[in-house]
């Protein structure tokens, strides 16, 4: 099913960008400028989000660990990405920006902790 | 009793921005405190792990816990005080506070105070929700809690009431979490949320979001067992017979935040009706000399960004006041007053010891469509911005340039109004 309506998020005028494909010719409207154009190109046909979740951390001083894909990856890939991730195990101590996989599901994107987690009973407190 | 020049109450985002504006402004003994109730400096952005925050501080997204960690490395790093798993449980208009933690009660001496205590969420009490009690009834935040930082797995099948921000990140969360979002239910004709919100938590998942919807019952003995829900009128009013049965073992509600302001009423600061939170000033000063707010304390911001820009403010204010508290002394204020269709105006006054550009931020009452904002003084308009879409989800802003303040007549109130085009 193909979508032929987007919504611009780029800024608060929150553009509808509407696609019209007749034969070959595919034509936007709707846009307010050409960074929405830009955005609603890859949009309709490429969409693609930054995924986050938490992953369980071994010995840390909390006991998750917030991570996110440096780049946007596919959409249609986040499932699949989520459940990839829920299977691997993260040891503390962990810095923050650190890799925990490289290049998921072939997308070129790296998931990073997005938080520093330090080993159990390692503050001074 | 300890001393310190600034003590900060709060430690997330519009805290650790006030302290540390606040010590870069100090001179001499720059002693500043930071008092933080949790066992981390951050606050809620902690859990807030989804991606969006700081496009327009950084010009770049991060999460909520990469936004507070560049706060957070620059207390360290400037050797800021700060006091996690620290409560404070009363502050006076000499500035005085008393906080308690493991080691017992504390009291401290401050010369100035910045309030970041932040915002509480609205329960299923506040909208005034029949039915029963049973468990698996969560307002958002607190499920964003239970899921993003205690990771428990909280329901199976859920139904969010309210849309505002933090139910639809909560729905993405919940379905990315193998938790089914049966429906967003809304009350109003639209959504209270960001639009990237209702696209990216929503849409992208086939979610449905049911405006001008109330959530009429929850059923559950022991655990929910599901709600009804039924459609309203433009009066809000319950239609009949569109009443409508839900199953589910989840109920999130997402109705509104409210600035946390038990210990500002303890000082006997005066709040704003329609804020819930102090009125101040454009130093961000409360109705007790010294003691300043900032964040979700003062009004509720969508975006975080600008919680550090005023905390800024109120950071630099508050270490002026603490080297020379006579400019604050009997200074006299003019009235900043939101009408016709601004539901509120922060800040609400102007000193006239500080006639210095400072940016007025409003919310809309309703939703409007080409529409002009006003803000005029003794009859005469200063400024027209000219909006083809405002919303009460989204907080406007408008700079107060030098250029204009040069024409202010001071005798008379600013205006801040709407016109329809």
């Amino acid at each position: 099913m193909q979508k032929n309506k987007v919504t611009c998020i780029l800024c608060p005028r929150g553009c509808t960008i509407e696609r019209n494909v007749q034969g070959e010719k595919i034509e936007l409207n709707g846009f307010g400028c050409k960074r929405g154009l830009e955005w609603a190109k890859e949009e309709f046909t490429n969409p693609k989000r930054i995924l986050t979740t938490t992953l369980h951390v071994k010995d840390g001083e909390i006991e998750f660990v917030p991570v996110r894909t440096n780049l946007p990856i596919p959409k249609d890939n986040i499932f699949e990405a989520i459940l990839l991730l829920k299977n691997i195990e993260v040891v503390a101590p962990v810095e923050i920006g650190s890799v925990i996989m490289k290049n998921i599901l072939d997308t070129g994107a790296d998931v990073i902790a997005t938080r520093r987690v330090s080993k159990k009973n390692s503050s001074n407190d | 009793m300890e001393k310190y020049r600034v003590v900060i109450i709060g430690g997330g985002p519009a805290g650790l921005a006030a302290a540390l504006e606040s010590f870069k402004n100090l001179k001499g003994d720059k002693r500043v405190l930071i008092i933080e109730r949790d066992r981390f400096l951050g606050g809620i952005l902690n859990q807030c792990i989804h991606p969006g925050f700081g496009l327009h501080y950084f010009n770049e997204e991060l999460t909520g816990p990469e936004y507070a960690h560049r706060f957070v490395e620059q207390v360290l790093e400037n050797r800021i005080g700060y006091l996690t798993e620290t409560h404070v449980i009363d502050i006076t208009s000499e500035k005085e506070i008393v906080a308690v933690n493991k080691k017992g009660l504390k009291r401290i001496k401050a010369d100035s105070i910045v309030l970041a205590m932040g915002c509480r969420e609205r329960t299923r009490g506040a909208i005034i929700t029949p039915g029963t009690r049973p468990a698996g009834i969560f307002t958002a935040g607190q499920a964003q809690r239970f899921i993003n930082i205690e990771g428990y797995r909280i329901g199976k099948k859920a139904v969010i009431v309210g849309s505002g921000d933090i139910g639809l990140i909560m729905a993405r969360r919940l379905t990315l979490e193998g938790i089914e979002v049966k429906a967003v239910v809304e009350i109003m004709p639209y959504s209270t949320g960001l639009r990237r919100n209702i696209v990216q938590c929503l849409d992208d998942f086939g979610i449905p979001l049911l405006l001008s919807h109330k959530l009429v019952k929850i059923h559950g003995k022991y655990r929910v067992e599901g709600v009804t829900i039924a459609k309203v009128d433009s009066q809000l009013q319950e239609i009949p017979s569109t009443e409508r049965f839900i199953e589910c073992d989840t109920v999130l509600f997402s109705v509104g935040l409210i600035p946390e302001n038990e210990l500002s009423k303890k000082a006997g600061i005066v709040l704003d009706m329609r804020t819930g939170g102090p009125v101040v000033d454009n130093t961000f000063s409360t109705s007790q000399k010294g003691i300043f707010a900032c964040g979700n304390v003062l009004h509720v911001h969508d975006l975080v960004d600008n919680v550090t820009k005023e905390a800024q403010t109120a950071g630099r204010y508050a270490a002026i006041y603490s080297q020379h508290p006579e400019l604050f002394e009997d200074n006299i204020h003019i009235n900043v007053v939101a009408k016709d269709g601004i539901r509120y105006v922060v800040p609400q006054k102007l000193n006239k010891n500080f006639v210095q550009p400072f940016v007025l931020r409003f919310r809309v009452d309703n939703l409007y469509k080409d529409a002009v904002v006003t803000i005029s003084n003794a009859g005469k308009i200063l400024i027209e911005v000219k909006k083809s879409i405002l919303t009460p989800g989204e907080m406007q802003s408008i700079e107060i340039s030098q250029k204009i303040l040069s024409q202010l007549d001071f005798s008379s109130d600013i205006v801040v109004s709407l016109q329809n085009i």
